[in-house]
């Protein structure tokens, strides 16, 4: 059992959802309790969708157990198509159906439909949202592919001469974050290079798409927490590649351009596409000299936090001082992104230990998730949201890829944002004593009427018990401390405090908070 | 006459469906429960898809202090390889440390736990000694598989009242207002039943877990919500003897609410009318733009929080709609007596739920307002109707006098915003 006030992913089912609602004629009878359908609210609400998911639930309540549960879910998956008429029907069970093992997969076989079903085995005590997406992901493209898979030894045919090149873009889904513009500033991009799109897959196709993928020439990896299985899978049965690298930021969106080029065999003249890049000017002009070495603390899934990591150091010139993801699966690709930037990857899903950590580190701004938003408000860090999980302000009307050049420009404006101003910083750096702009009031251009100043930032968290035995502030030393602008005043009193345990003093003066400053500068 | 209940009339034979049920579960009362009880903490015992509910409803907000939390079950509990209780202390020890502020903490169940009969309510017994006098531990169950959206409260109510301090007989309070008011409602009721001179008086549940209430055989209650089934029943178990009433909602529903309360506990007539006819007339008046706006259209009820009857009733007799379908997920013939003797003898009951056929009928009968959770509402709203999202009733202050317009408002809404946004358009 885990204490969890926040929970980074979905139990699996959800995943599965995720791509029966990204789909067009694709049906999912799910065996759960009553209450389970709440998971509609994130398709009709969150994502503010049109059309109910494409979910059946059997909605069983206590007086139902006594019975035959069994039989329940084969009259809903029997009324189901008849009602809906998919190509193609998933079933499966929640959390508290998989308790009671009815075997969906089994049962559904045996009503006769006239349609592949997809039974679905989501252990939802050990496993996850995004795995329960990928898993569904895989078996579907596996169930329907399984007539075109080579035979061993078996090349590839080449690509017709004179043909296009052509790929799928695979991973983007219903509920995905930004998946939807992502999706169309990858097309867009992909086409003017000149490379034809087979299939995007699962976010809007069918069961016949699916059974189409194999005639594509490679395939573009937009989200590896989806996507990975199934290509892993189609590359050893079909004889496709993939891509690696991860279209975010100015030089990801770049080195993929590259790539695809090379798995497309086409010539293109990357330096010429970039030019006019305003993301790129816009972090090279002088107004953004103030946000180098900023000290940003980054978490989410592996896919976004490894490539916001990239852009925060090399086109950002921020300092990472964290990084870290939810998404095990890709535990080793943080792990190695994270090395790169001299720290060691954070892996947890636990929302105490990313609270703790962040506590610790003291950064000046964190990309995170929504849960880190609940993170940054109790320590009044600035904060914007980078990944999954999110909720409805981050499925926005407005055109907001993450991916690609455009993409580029939305990160620059959303990270820089609650940043306070460079001008703001200096006064308040200046002249303490200002009724209006004091310390620890929110940044002016947020618009926050501003309430009297506080010491904010080294207020324990509530889940975090605080730590005993640092050495005591005299109390001119703590008047100094007070002087250092509020954002990086909680890094320096952890320095100075462990500066003073380092070098054995019981109390902090004036002086030992100049040696601190000193010794970690050096 | 108090507790005693009329002979329900059967006019009403409801339509009873099975099929899936688009409704929440009762965790979902947390998110109203933790902030009326503000130094409670509700700890879910369930699994992701627990957790996930309550964050996917509350988590749009940002909280610096979460007042809820899950003990997630991972498969190590289900394969015995931890003592599923042992682990719950850990957590409960973990959280308490942390959060010494606590002073009530309810283990609320969840489908996974009932299922597999873990035992909360002796683990509740057990930490409540260890945690004692500091914090009260108590148990209820959200599970969807017991309960329905707003039975979440009644467990959680359930659970308070089995734990009020033994009466001595002089300490009771004479009157008890049962169930989550909003707290501007509580004060203008509150004011209501002082003028009306009553001296012993509380509200149920109070806003601090510490403030004493005792009940016993000379307490008389008022169910303030109609999804109160066990709570009630455990104040009768305790002596206490409910007034039979119709709900607070609009302006005739309040003036009955009180006008019951009034004459079991024999205020006078002369008095009932002082206090309560300058309220009642300003409400009247209150009503009439709503009316305007409202008269003649018909609505449609999907099931939702049992709320729907009393709605019904105002809707139908204050501001002149045509009540088609009223869907509840539960129907409690005694409580909603009062209320069905009043409501359109036309109006089609259902109770419990087919959401496919359900939706059929509804498209069918093509109402001007459908009432419906936010499941359906978008999809509904992209075909065409006009909706109104129901749980935005539980969340909003709607009772008493001064609220009967706030409440009709909550319909006219709709209506009025489709009428500007399509004006736009033609221009």
């Amino acid at each position: 059992m885990k204490l969890t006030l926040w929970t980074y992913e979905g139990p699996p089912h959800v995943g599965a959802m995720r791509i029966a609602t990204a789909m067009e004629k694709v049906h999912y009878v799910l065996h759960a309790p009553q209450g389970d359908t709440y998971a509609d609210l994130l398709f009709t609400m969150i994502e503010r969708m049109k059309k109910r998911p494409p979910v059946t639930y059997t909605t069983f309540q206590a007086r139902d157990l006594g019975s035959d549960t069994a039989e329940l879910f084969k009259d809903a998956a029997r009324t189901a198509y008849a009602r809906f008429k998919p190509d193609l029907l998933m079933v499966g069970a929640s959390c508290t159906a998989e308790l009671i093992q009815d075997d969906p997969g089994g049962l559904a076989a045996a009503l006769d439909l006239p349609v592949p079903i997809l039974p679905l085995e989501l252990p939802a005590y050990q496993k996850k949202e995004n795995w329960g997406a990928a898993e569904t992901f895989y078996q579907m493209v596996r169930l329907l592919g399984q007539s075109f898979i080579l035979s061993p030894g078996q090349q590839r045919p080449a690509r017709a001469s004179g043909a296009k090149p052509s790929c799928n873009i695979l991973g983007p889904t219903a509920l995905g974050f930004r998946h939807r513009d992502d999706v169309e500033e990858i097309s867009r991009l992909l086409r003017d290079l000149g490379i034809e799109i087979n299939v995007v897959a699962p976010l809007g196709a069918d069961p016949a798409d699916i059974a189409r993928l194999h005639e594509a020439d490679f395939n573009v990896n937009l989200y590896p927490e989806t996507a990975n299985t199934a290509i892993t899978w189609m590359s050893r049965s079909f004889g496709q590649p993939s891509t690696k690298t991860i279209p975010i930021g100015f030089k990801g969106t770049k080195a993929f351009i590259a790539e695809v080029c090379q798995l497309a065999g086409i010539e293109c003249d990357v330096e010429k596409l970039s030019q006019s890049s305003k993301a790129r000017w816009y972090a090279l002009s002088v107004d953004s000299t103030y946000l180098t070495n900023k000290r940003v603390f980054i978490f989410g899934d592996a896919t976004h936090a490894i490539a916001a990591a990239k852009v925060a150091a090399h086109e950002m010139g921020f300092k990472v001082v964290g990084l870290g993801t939810y998404s095990r699966e890709l535990a080793r690709e943080v792990r190695e992104a994270a090395a790169e930037l001299g720290l060691e990857a954070i892996i947890t899903d636990d929302y105490l230990e990313v609270e703790e950590k962040i506590t610790e580190l003291q950064p000046e701004l964190i990309l995170g998730t929504q849960m880190e938003r609940h993170i940054a408000k109790r320590l009044k860090i600035p904060c914007a949201v980078i990944s999954s999980p999110v909720h409805v302000q981050d499925f926005p009307s407005r055109y907001s890829p993450q991916m690609g050049f455009e993409g580029a420009c939305v990160l620059f404006d959303s990270w820089v944002h609650p940043l306070m101003m460079g001008l703001e910083e200096h006064l308040i750096g200046m002249f303490k004593g200002d009724f209006e702009f004091h310390d620890g009031a929110m940044p002016s251009h947020l618009g926050h009427a501003s309430a009297p100043a506080k010491e904010n930032l080294d207020k324990a968290p509530a889940m975090v018990p605080s730590k005993n035995g640092s050495p005591a502030w005299e109390t001119d030393a703590e008047k100094e401390l007070n002087k250092i602008p509020f954002f990086v005043r909680g890094k320096a009193r952890r320095n100075t405090e462990s500066y003073a345990v380092e070098q054995g003093l019981v109390s902090i003066t004036l002086e030992t908070l100049y040696d601190a400053k000193a010794h970690f500068r050096s | 006459m108090n507790s005693v209940t009329q002979e329900v009339k059967m006019d009403f034979q409801p339509l009873k469906e099975r099929g899936q049920r688009e409704v929440f579960c009762g965790l979902t009362g947390i998110i109203w429960l933790h902030r009326k009880i503000q130094d409670a903490f509700f700890l879910v015992v369930g699994s992701r898809t627990c957790a996930h509910l309550i964050q996917s409803a509350a988590g749009v907000m940002i909280f610096a202090e979460p007042r809820f939390a899950t003990a997630i079950i991972d498969d190590r509990d289900l394969a015995g390889l931890a003592d599923a209780n042992d682990e719950l202390d850990k957590v409960v020890k973990q959280l308490l440390e942390r959060r010494p502020d606590i002073k009530l903490l309810f283990l609320v169940g969840s489908c996974p736990s009932e299922v597999i009969k873990l035992d909360l309510s002796r683990a509740a017994q057990r930490l409540g000694k260890t945690f004692a006098p500091n914090v009260r531990i108590l148990n209820y169950s959200g599970s969807g598989i017991e309960t329905t959206f707003t039975q979440g409260e009644d467990a959680c109510l359930a659970a308070l009242v089995q734990d009020l301090p033994q009466s001595t007989k002089s300490d009771e309070v004479e009157l008890l207002v049962v169930g989550c008011l909003a707290d501007v409602v509580e004060d203008q009721f509150h004011r209501i039943f002082k003028d009306l001179g009553l001296q012993s008086f509380a509200f149920f549940p109070p806003r601090e877990s510490t403030q004493r209430i005792v009940v016993g055989p000379k307490t008389k209650y008022l169910l303030a919500q109609p999804f109160l089934t066990d709570t009630a029943r455990f104040l009768e178990n305790m002596g206490a003897q409910r007034i039979a009433a119709p709900f607070p909602l609009g302006v005739e529903g309040t003036e009955k609410w009180f006008s019951a309360a009034a004459t079991a506990l024999n205020v006078s007539p002369e008095l009932f009318e002082k206090v309560i006819a300058p309220q009642r007339d300003r409400a009247n008046k209150s009503l009439e733009p709503h009316r305007a706006v409202l008269q003649g259209k018909s609505i449609f009820f999907f099931p939702d929080s049992q709320l729907e009857i009393p709605l019904a009733r105002y809707l139908n007799r204050e501001l002149g709609m045509n009540l088609m379908e009223v869907g509840v997920p539960y129907l409690h013939r005694q409580h909603m007596a009062e209320e069905l003797a009043m409501l359109d003898p036309k109006t089609q009951l259902s109770e419990g739920q087919n959401v496919e056929n359900q939706l059929d009928r509804c498209r069918a009968q093509e109402p001007d307002m459908v009432v419906c959770g936010l499941g359906l509402a978008n999809p509904l709203e992209a075909e065409g109707f006009t909706t109104k999202w129901s749980i935005e009733l539980v969340f909003t202050p709607i009772q008493g006098f001064n609220q009967a317009a706030d409440l009709a408002e909550l319909f006219a809404r709709p209506l009025t915003r489709k009428n500007k946004l399509m004006m736009v358009e033609a221009a």
